[in-house]
């Protein structure tokens, strides 16, 4: 809230690292800056599948259909539970910049994956009875599409719970360090870029199978 | 006995005894099975003797500690250069293979059977664009674009070890395949229907998806290792438009891999969920589109092209603008048109497939944006004759090679014009024709640059100068094997001789082959002349030494510093006021000064975790190739736990005292102080120290 904030801190609230020598600063920067570029390049690799989702829309080859399969109920309080944990994640970012205390962000940090986790028990549940219903991605060009692309972002997904634990782990071994903080900074830009994604899937594979 | 194979089957998946080709060699004596037998025996020598002679000199603590651990962008980049050319060697040997098949096997089989030689295409052009150009390109940019922008290193060192031995694990798959089992036939594009189950249900497919898998993703990261450190790490005062040119090829060139990467990552792994999981992605059934793959696919493949090029263009403009000792002519149309081509090659990949049944107005779309392509790099080539012009202009070896590709890659340029043309390229498509384009290409434009490169920058990597000798004589025998080699191609193609053929059927084709095959000799011999050179070098390095760091009078600041530079490069980072500050400096008295005030440096400490990560995955990715599923488990686990463990290592960093930087620069200003300045017109003889006689313009 005052003058003394500098660019990098602007950029990314909660690394305050304002007070540290330049090249700490610096290092801090291309530190985040890399992880912004990975996600530029992990959103190529979503555009891609969606592109291909797209040509497979009608390649469902007289098997199941989308629009008898999909649980929509179930879709929708997925979301939910997402962007929610989106909102979670927010709070350890802004608990790792107003407190001091390692607890506040743990405590988020532990919100996130509970929220995180159930979401991806609620998909896998979706998936094990689409796999009852005949519909698996053995079955159709269809459902190979729908499994890749929804399932590649399960699995982000499960690696963001994996890497929230193991924050967890380092935060109480290691206290709010500088790595610590930057893990979190780099933890969240992840976090958030798998609620996009999902709000396009959630549009596009959900609401576009509703729309037929 | 069931239980016994059944055993066997968890042990080993589907490697059995006749998965080696020595055993298939036994059972199925031809000449065919005996070459590839051949081939994994000098493959399991050639390890053998490695790590023979390593222990029998007792070098292994040596190897394990100063490289394969190494942080240090300078060494990760040399390896990766030693990597490029094992797999050169082994790539150009098969190409002179394919063409003795081709010379003989006129109206008869000849030596290699039709499988056998799918896979020697196969491995060719997999082997030559993504272990040899990209490691090539990876292992310059890395030796010198942190020099060049006043840097100490890449901004993520310990991603960079991981890239390197993750594109060495590719390396060892595609070795492996030589000994265990087969590699794909499906060319290097590896396209579906080949290389789908239905097609060719072996492990040949598997060893290509997982080795381009493992390759695809060190370049991912490699990408976003090289644009954020030139977007970061430049020393103060190195604005963009005062970076040199090879740093903004390959800042372009990072741009391509960060975006065009993935699409091939997507491809292979796609191809692996039909494969390996029943899906129907690229399949002919139940609602696979293989023309999916085709799109995918090109979509990295173009780009890939410049990828492979835009490095050389850069190393081109270091080499003419040095060696004519003239400023860059042109300095912003020539990074306006990297730029260009960076863009636009993002938007022609339809022109790998005209003939494959979109409408000719999306075809003529294509074929125009292809062409456009033409005019930035015409104006590139303009630019390097105009820096030439009136410049005192030396023809060293780089200089030779340089020239060499301007005129060989504007035919290059203009036989790719005539296939942009899509009626033209219906005639011509999938012919010899189009071998002889993109090889006119990439001899040229990717490996000319590299060579002029490695020449280049030899000294300040090793301290010493390469042999001009032996630099000559490879260059002779590079340009006249190529044109030998390549310009008959162009021939055949227009007669129809369709390319990836095992045997032709019309006598008329025989002369053409045979010149193509002595061209094949010629260029096996440049390279042979290319080891001599290194040897050569090595032994008559007393008389080479130039330990100033200068040899060439040149320009950018990775010259400023000792050769080869200390393990931080620069003992204070340097302040930048214009382009080509190092000649500035030299040119008003500014070089070769101590600094007013030295600071402790830090640089990373060594860490095993990349050479753990990229080992551990090639072993996973050997085990899904021969279904060995505790193998692919015990590789993925050991991967991602040491990603986890690494990241529990607080200690990483190592201080070099303030004192000890300043001892060591002052000894070498020293040195400088003690060189006599030679004159460019002796910077080839003994007397060159590395300190240039400033000159006025």
């Amino acid at each position: 809230m005052s003058a003394e904030i500098t660019d990098p801190e602007l950029l990314q609230a909660g690394l305050n690292v304002a007070a540290e020598p330049r090249e700490v600063r610096e290092h801090a920067e291309s530190d985040v800056l890399g992880f912004w570029v990975f996600l530029m390049s992990d959103a190529v690799i979503f555009a891609l599948l969606f592109s291909i989702y797209g040509t497979m829309g009608n390649a469902t080859a007289g098997g199941p259909v989308p629009q008898h399969e999909f649980k929509f109920h179930s879709a929708f309080w997925e979301t939910a539970l997402l962007l929610t944990s989106s909102f979670s994640y927010g709070m350890v970012s802004l608990s790792l910049k107003h407190t001091r205390h390692r607890i506040w962000p743990a405590l988020w940090l532990g919100v996130t994956f509970c929220l995180g986790a159930g979401f991806l028990i609620m998909e896998v549940r979706d998936f094990l009875t689409l796999f009852h219903d005949g519909a698996t991605p053995e079955r159709s060009g269809y459902f190979s599409s729908f499994f890749v692309l929804v399932g590649t972002h399960g699995c982000h997904v499960f690696s963001g719970l994996i890497w929230i634990v193991l924050m967890g782990i380092q935060i109480a071994m290691f206290g709010l360090d500088q790595r610590t903080r930057l893990n979190l900074i780099r933890l969240g830009l992840f976090w958030h870029f798998l609620d996009i994604i999902w709000v396009v899937i959630f549009s596009v594979v959900y609401l576009g199978a509703l729309i037929k | 006995m069931n239980n016994a194979m059944g055993f066997w089957h968890i042990l080993f998946g589907r490697l059995t005894w006749e998965s080696l080709p020595f055993v298939k060699a036994w059972l199925d004596p031809t000449v065919s099975e005996i070459i590839a037998a051949g081939a994994g025996g000098i493959v399991v020598l050639g390890a053998i003797a490695t790590f023979g002679l390593i222990t029998l000199f007792g070098k292994w603590r040596y190897i394990w500690t100063e490289w394969m651990t190494s942080l240090d962008h300078k060494k990760i980049g040399i390896m990766y250069m030693i990597l490029a050319v094992i797999m050169l060697s082994r790539a150009l040997i098969e190409a002179v293979l394919m063409r003795v098949q081709q010379a003989v096997a006129i109206n008869n089989p000849g030596l290699l059977s039709p499988d056998h030689f799918g896979q020697l295409f196969t491995t060719h052009g997999t082997i030559m664009i993504f272990f040899v150009g990209m490691p090539l390109l990876t292992g310059l940019i890395n030796f010198a674009m942190p020099l060049q922008i006043g840097a100490r290193d890449v901004a993520f060192p310990y991603m960079n070890s991981i890239s390197l031995w993750m594109t060495v694990g590719g390396g060892i798959l595609l070795m492996a395949s030589l000994v265990f089992g087969e590699f794909s036939t499906g060319g290097w594009s590896g396209y579906p229907p080949y290389t789908e189950l239905a097609f060719n249900g072996g492990v040949g497919p598997d060893y290509w998806i997982w080795a381009v898998t493992l390759s695809s993703l060190g370049a991912m990261m490699t990408g976003i290792n090289f644009a954020v450190t030139v977007y970061k790490l430049r020393s103060p005062g190195m604005r963009w438009m005062r970076l040199p040119l090879f740093t903004w090829t390959a800042f372009c060139t990072a741009i391509l891999m960060i975006f065009a990467v993935p699409p091939l990552t997507i491809a292979t792994l796609l191809l692996a969920a039909d494969r390996y999981l029943g899906m129907h992605f690229f399949t002919n059934a139940l609602g696979g589109n293989m023309m999916n793959f085709v799109n995918l696919f090109w979509l990295f493949g173009h780009p890939e092209v410049y990828i492979l090029i835009l490095p050389a263009f850069g190393i081109f403009s270091e080499v003419v603008s040095t060696f004519s000792a003239k400023v860059l002519y042109g300095y912003t149309s020539l990074v306006i048109a990297t730029m260009a081509i960076a863009l636009l090659s993002f938007t022609v990949w339809l022109h790998h497939f005209f003939t494959m049944g979109q409408s000719a107005p999306v075809n003529a779309v294509f074929g125009i944006a292809t062409m456009a392509i033409g005019i930035p790099t015409g104006v590139k080539i303009y630019n390097w004759i105009w820096t030439m012009f009136r410049g005192e202009v030396r023809f060293t070896t780089p200089m030779l090679f340089s020239l060499a590709f301007m005129v060989t890659f504007v035919i290059g340029g203009m036989s790719g014009i005539i296939l942009a043309t899509p009626p033209v390229d219906f005639m011509v498509h999938n012919t010899l024709f189009l071998v002889a384009h993109f090889h006119n290409m990439l001899i040229p434009g990717m490996l000319y640059g590299m060579i002029a490169g490695y020449y280049y920058w030899f000294p300040k990597a090793f301290g010493f100068r390469l042999s001009e000798t032996w630099g000559r004589i490879a260059f002779v025998c590079w340009v006249v094997g190529f044109y030998l080699a390549f310009t008959p191609l162009y021939v055949l193609g227009l007669a129809g001789a369709p390319r990836r053929t095992q045997e032709f059927f019309d006598p008329s084709f025989r002369p053409w082959l045979i010149i193509a095959l002595l061209g094949a000799l010629l260029i096996a011999a440049g390279l042979a002349a290319l080891f001599i050179q290194l040897w050569v070098s090595i032994k008559q390095r007393d008389t080479t030494r130039v330990p100033v760091g200068d040899p060439w009078d040149a320009r950018g600041l990775e010259w400023s510093i000792p050769a080869p530079p200390p393990d931080y490069n620069f003992a204070v980072l340097p302040q930048v006021g214009r382009r080509d500050a190092f000649y500035w400096r030299k040119q008003n008295n500014g070089a070769y000064k101590p600094a007013d005030h030295y600071r402790d440096i830090e640089v990373p400490k060594n860490s095993m975790c990349g050479v753990l990560v990229g080992l551990a995955a090639a072993a996973c990715f050997f085990g899904l190739v021969w279904h060995i599923w505790w193998l692919a488990f015990c590789g993925s686990a050991l991967t991602i736990g040491t990603i986890i463990t690494r990241s529990f290592m607080r200690d990483v960093v190592r201080t070099i005292p303030a004192a000890e930087v300043e001892a060591l620069d002052r000894r070498w200003l020293e040195t400088a102080a003690a060189a006599l300045p030679v004159p460019r017109q002796l910077e080839l003889t003994p007397e060159n120290e590395g300190l240039a006689r400033c000159q006025p313009k």
